[in-house]
This record gives C-alpha cells, sequence and structure tokens, in this order.
C-alpha cells in the first residue's frame, strides 16, 4: 500500500505573522516549521503502517509545495517516520493560493499509484480547509474528511467524522483522500532513532517543469482571487480589569453587562 | 442584475439563521435566490421562510439520492444549477461541509473560492469580501477574478433585513455521478439538542477552561440565565468534560457574537482565533497576569466558581 501525506510548511504561529508588500503572507521572514495539524496526518499514516502484517508493505510518502525552508516540513515527517519524502520547490508557486497548491500537490500524487491521500484538517495559517477536497476533485477520488478515527482493513476505509449537526460514520473503498482532525490522536516526537534515520531517507525535490505543471497556472499572479487590502486591525483598546474582592467582582461585572445592555 | 445563489442552510428543512444572513448580504450584490438541497416536501415551507428575506426564486433539489454521501454529490448539484442559472456568484454557510463543498465546486467551475467571509459589498456587480485572519489580527479584502464567486459566510455575518422576495419555486432536477457517491454515510448519530442556541449563532457565549475543573455548572447557569450557548476550550474538551462539538478555536468553531465571557481559560493563540472577533469580551481568571486579560473589555481577576453564581444571580435579579 502507497500513502501520501501531504504537509505543509507554515510560519509559526506563535511568532508574528504578519502580509508583504504584495499582501502574500511573509513566509520567508518568519520562523517556519510543519504545520502541526498535518503532524495528525503522519501519526495516522504511520499508525496504518504500523498495522500492516509487514510494516514493509506500505510506504508512506510526505509530500510538500513550498519554498526552499519547506524541506524542514518534509524532514520532520521523515524523522517522525515517514519512508520518504518529495519537495516541491520552484519560484513561480510563491503566492499560489488552495486552487493552484491543489493542482501542483494533484500531478505529484498522480505520479504514483497512491491508495490513500492524507491531510491534516486544515492549516494553521491559511486555515481554509479546503484542499483536501479541492485535491479529492481533481484526483477524481472519494473524500473522507475530517476524521476523528481511521480504520482500514484490506481496501476498505471506515472513520468517524464529528461533523456539524451529527457525529457519522463514513466509509469508502481506496483509492482515497482522508483528512484527520486533532481529535485523531496525538503525533509522536521524533526519536533520535527517526532522526537520525531520517538523514538517510529518500528526498526528491522536484520543479513545475518535472510535474508537467505550466508556470503560468501557479502563483500570485494567476490566483483566482485578489487580494485587494489588508489591515492590521488595531489592538483592542485596553479593558477595565477588577479584582474581585469579596463578591465585589460579580457585582462590577452585572454593572458592566447592565450598562452594555446585555441584561 | 445577475442571481446571487445563497445555500440555505437547514436541519432537515428546518431554515437556520444564517440563510437569512446571506440572503440579507447577496441582496446587496444581486438578486438573492436561494437553492434548497433537502427534502422535496418542505420545499414550499422553506420558500415560505425565506421569500421574507428576499428570496426570488427557490430552486429545490431533492436530496433523496444525494444525502447518504459526503460532500461531492452536492458539489455537482450546485455545479448544475450553476450551468442552467449562470448566477452572479453562489453563497455558502462556512459549516465544515459548506466549505468543503465549496472546495469542489470551486474546482468544478474553475471558480475562485473566498472562505470564512465576514462581510459582503458590492463594487459594481463584483462581490467583495471581508476576512479575519491570523487569529483575527489582520482585515483582508478580496474579490473573485475567475469564474463564478464561490464564497463561503461566516455566521452573525450580517443582520437578517427582511425584504419580501417571490419566493417561486422552481423544482431542479440533478445527475449524481457515481464517482460522487465514493465515502458512503454508513451510520448517522444527530447530535443531542442542548436546549441552548447553536454556538456559531449565538448572540452571547459563555466558555470554561481548564480553571473550572471540569465543574460547569457555574458556566452553564450564566449562559441560561444570559440566554447564551455555552463553549469550552481545548484543555476543557480534551479532559473529556465537554464533546469536541463545544470547542472554540483554531481548530473548533469559530464564533463571533455580541458577547465573550471566557470563565477560566487562559487564552492561548489557538483559543483566541475561535472568537477574537467577538464584539465585547469579557473573562474571569484567577491569575491576573493570565493572556486572555489583553483582550477584554471587562475583565474580573478572582475564582470562577464563587464569581459566576454570584454574577448569576445579579442577572437573574436584575432581569426580575
Ligand atoms: C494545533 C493546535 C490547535 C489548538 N486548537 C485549540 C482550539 O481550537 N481551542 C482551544 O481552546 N485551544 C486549542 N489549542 C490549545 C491551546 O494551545 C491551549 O492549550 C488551550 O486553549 C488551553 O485551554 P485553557 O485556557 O482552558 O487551559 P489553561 O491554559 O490551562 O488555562 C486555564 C486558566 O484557568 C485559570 N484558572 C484556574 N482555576 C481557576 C479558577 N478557579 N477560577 C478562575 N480561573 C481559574 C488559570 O489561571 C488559567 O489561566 C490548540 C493547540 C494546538 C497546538
Amino acid at each position: 500500500m502507497k500513502i501520501a501525506v501531504c504537509v505543509k510548511y507554515v510560519p509559526d504561529a506563535t511568532g508574528d505573522r504578519h502580509f508583504e508588500d504584495d499582501k502574500t503572507v511573509d513566509r520567508v521572514g518568519v520562523d517556519g516549521l510543519l504545520s502541526e495539524l498535518d503532524e495528525y496526518a503522519v501519526e495516522q499514516a504511520l499508525q496504518i503502517k504500523e498495522k500492516a502484517e509487514s510494516a514493509d508493505d506500505v510506504e508512506v510518502t510526505a509530500i510538500c509545495v513550498g519554498p526552499e525552508a519547506a524541506v524542514d516540513a518534509v524532514r520532520k515527517a521523515l524523522q517522525m517516520g515517514a519512508d520518504q519524502g518529495v519537495h516541491v520547490v520552484d519560484d513561480a508557486i510563491a503566492g499560489s493560493d488552495a486552487i493552484a497548491t491543489s493542482l501542483v500537490l494533484a500531478k505529484v500524487i498522480e505520479k504514483d499509484a497512491y491508495d490513500l491521500v492524507m491531510c491534516g484538517m486544515a492549516s494553521t495559517d491559511g486555515s481554509m480547509s479546503v484542499v483536501p477536497a479541492m485535491l479529492a476533485e481533481r484526483l477524481s477520488l472519494p473524500q473522507l474528511t475530517l476524521a476523528s478515527k481511521v480504520e482500514t482493513q484490506g481496501d476498505q476505509v471506515r472513520i468517524q467524522r464529528d461533523g456539524d449537526v451529527a457525529t457519522e460514520v463514513v466509509g469508502g473503498t481506496m483509492p482515497l483522500v482522508i483528512s484527520v482532525t486533532d481529535q485523531s490522536g496525538e503525533a509522536r516526537y521524533p526519536s533520535f532513532k527517526g532522526i537520525m534515520a531520517a538523514k538517510k531517507k529518500p528526498l526528491e525535490t522536484l520543479s513545475l517543469s518535472d510535474l508537467g505543471v505550466d508556470a503560468g497556472d501557479v502563483g500570485l499572479s494567476v490566483a483566482w482571487t485578489e487580494v485587494e487590502e489588508t489591515t492590521a486591525r488595531p489592538p483592542r483598546e485596553a479593558g477595565e480589569i477588577v479584582k474581585d474582592e469579596e463578591g465585589s467582582g460579580a457585582k462590577a461585572l452585572a454593572d458592566f453587562l447592565a450598562a452594555k445592555k446585555f441584561i | 442584475m445577475s442571481q446571487i445563489l445563497v445555500v440555505v442552510d437547514h436541519a432537515e428543512g428546518a431554515v437556520k439563521k444564517p440563510t437569512y444572513e446571506m440572503l440579507t448580504l447577496a441582496a446587496r450584490v444581486g438578486e438573492p435566490s436561494a437553492v434548497f438541497i433537502g427534502p422535496k416536501d418542505k420545499g414550499s415551507e422553506v420558500a415560505e421562510a425565506v421569500k421574507k428575506y428576499g428570496a426570488g426564486t427557490v430552486y429545490v433539489v431533492d436530496d433523496a439520492e444525494l444525502k447518504g454521501y459526503l460532500v461531492a454529490p452536492k458539489a455537482e448539484a450546485l455545479q448544475q444549477i450553476i450551468e442552467q442559472v449562470s448566477p452572479g456568484a453562489v453563497l455558502i454557510a462556512s459549516s465544515a461541509e459548506g466549505k468543503e463543498i465549496a472546495g469542489r465546486l470551486a474546482i468544478k467551475t474553475g471558480s475562485g473560492l473566498i472562505t470564512d467571509a465576514v462581510d459582503l459589498e458590492a463594487d459594481g456587480d463584483t462581490p467583495v469580501t471581508t476576512q479575519s485572519v491570523f487569529a483575527g489580527s489582520y482585515t483582508v479584502k478580496a474579490k473573485v477574478t475567475r469564474g463564478t464567486p464561490i464564497i463561503t459566510v461566516k455566521p452573525n455575518s450580517a443582520t437578517p433585513q427582511e425584504a419580501e422576495g417571490a419566493g417561486t419555486v422552481e423544482e431542479v432536477s440533478v445527475t449524481v455521478s457515481d464517482a460522487a457517491k465514493g465515502a458512503q454515510i454508513v451510520a448517522s448519530q444527530p447530535r443531542k439538542a442542548t436546549g441552548r442556541p447553536e454556538l456559531t449563532e449565538a448572540a452571547i457565549v459563555v466558555s470554561g477552561g481548564r480553571g473550572t475543573g471540569g465543574k460547569f455548572e457555574p458556566v452553564e447557569d450564566l449562559a441560561d440565565a444570559l440566554g447564551a450557548a455555552v463553549g469550552a476550550s481545548r484543555a476543557a474538551v480534551d479532559s473529556g468534560w465537554k464533546p469536541h462539538s463545544y470547542q472554540i478555536g483554531q481548530t473548533g468553531k469559530t464564533v463571533s457574537p455580541q458577547l465573550y465571557i471566557a470563565a477560566g481559560i487562559s487564552g492561548a493563540i489557538q483559543h483566541r482565533a475561535g472568537m477574537q472577533t467577538s464584539k465585547t469580551i469579557v473573562a474571569v481568571n484567577k491569575d491576573e497576569e493570565a493572556p486572555i486579560f489583553e483582550l477584554v473589555d471587562f475583565g474580573v481577576v478572582g475564582d470562577l466558581h464563587t464569581v459566576l453564581p454570584a454574577v448569576t444571580e445579579e442577572v437573574k435579579q436584575r432581569k426580575g
């Protein structure tokens, strides 16, 4: 079985994230890392591998589209236990939106016959949560998305999906696209052994021309949406903070709520 | 003016508030029409409801053949309606499923997609959206430059405005490919009704975190006194005190109520991502250094187990 895990390199959420002059997210000037939400996808892929009769029967490939530094995201996945990595890097990709990113990912995935394509539930930066659905559409595959549990048996997959109004069990036959939530189980930390082993794992670097993607189909200038302006939200005005002393806090809060006409 | 399609957000034919908000936004850019994908026999009931908010045509797609599968059949149905109607834009509620439908639809129709819009205005006949990004620290205005703008809209993005529409029902039959039936819903357990307002739609939300120590009554009692929804931090969800459907934040729900009260929540960036755009923010936390206090309009440094019950009493008394 072949599993592709799509991993994204994102600016560190605890850092100072901002926009550049061309209104794209600054992905170079701030420290980046493997999107934490994609670690859950790597974890689930590794668990499928470990549950297989022979781990050698399952091959996990981490795929990342992003700038030079994004190779760190692939490396992290390799350290966790993925077998090999693919990093698509090309100047033309800068500023690509989900539509273009899903195109490039689909081209990588089409090169090989993957049984499962696994993604995180969203990126920790763009947070559109649409790439898995777009990938499924581009690859003409069913999607078992937002899984809090994943079970496979032969070529059958069942997931639990905590949907908007119901908890559902959704089933399908491979090949298909899965996305997993942060409820699916803690992602492992790379072990020292994993970190050493990762250095010897194959890591392929591809350009758009290697994939037969026209540079004119990706990047900021051809994005299907256009950002008109970005404005930093003015910092909230400092509020009033009171210390509760023998019931004074509750009274002050009730006064505040009444003044604001909530009661 | 072209039609702006609003995909009706509903539960078994009961129309939800975001639908009216989207119709109100749609009227700013074109002629609002509704698309109802659901049980056919509810079509006229839905039409009655949405015409009060300006829906001209109500396209009714019977979901008998669609509802057993995840996402893909609905995207196919919408694609077929887009081909027939050539709308100026399509608005879909920003739920998890709504966004996935929108993602597939964008690829199918070669259209640009904007997710999580919190406002919409017209630039001529082009919708310009406002989004709130990076945990609410930036506002972005954008528009779609290719195909049919597909826009997912967050709840509470507009105040629904009544407007008389024709509400003409038009039944649409769609064909669903076998490929779209690959993800089959095998079992479905509807979430238990709480009797409280829906989290994402509520005007007031009261949330509890690790600081509750698992004792949520003070949070729930205050919520009930205020007619509010109850939320939770991930720490409270991970501890098993509340189901994941209560979680507010990056990997839970995003809320934007008039009033958000955080009790025993420290205010981690991932939590902020889900509540920072609330109009008024209040926190009760015993640690005066807690980062949540950076956000608040009003904060009480104190023990939630004594402060909240006392506030609840005050609220009850003042409400009479
Ligand atoms: C990828 C990722 C995604 C995440 N997604 C989310 C998300 O969607 N939502 C989310 O909430 N978190 C999310 N988190 C977790 C987040 O980082 C925090 O760990 C979490 O929000 C902390 O929850 P808390 O504030 O309840 O707990 P804590 O940070 O432990 O804070 C508890 C607070 O309660 C106060 N307190 C204790 N006792 C009392 C008392 N008796 N009275 C009053 N105050 C008291 C303490 O002073 C403290 O400030 C995510 C993390 C990651 C890495």
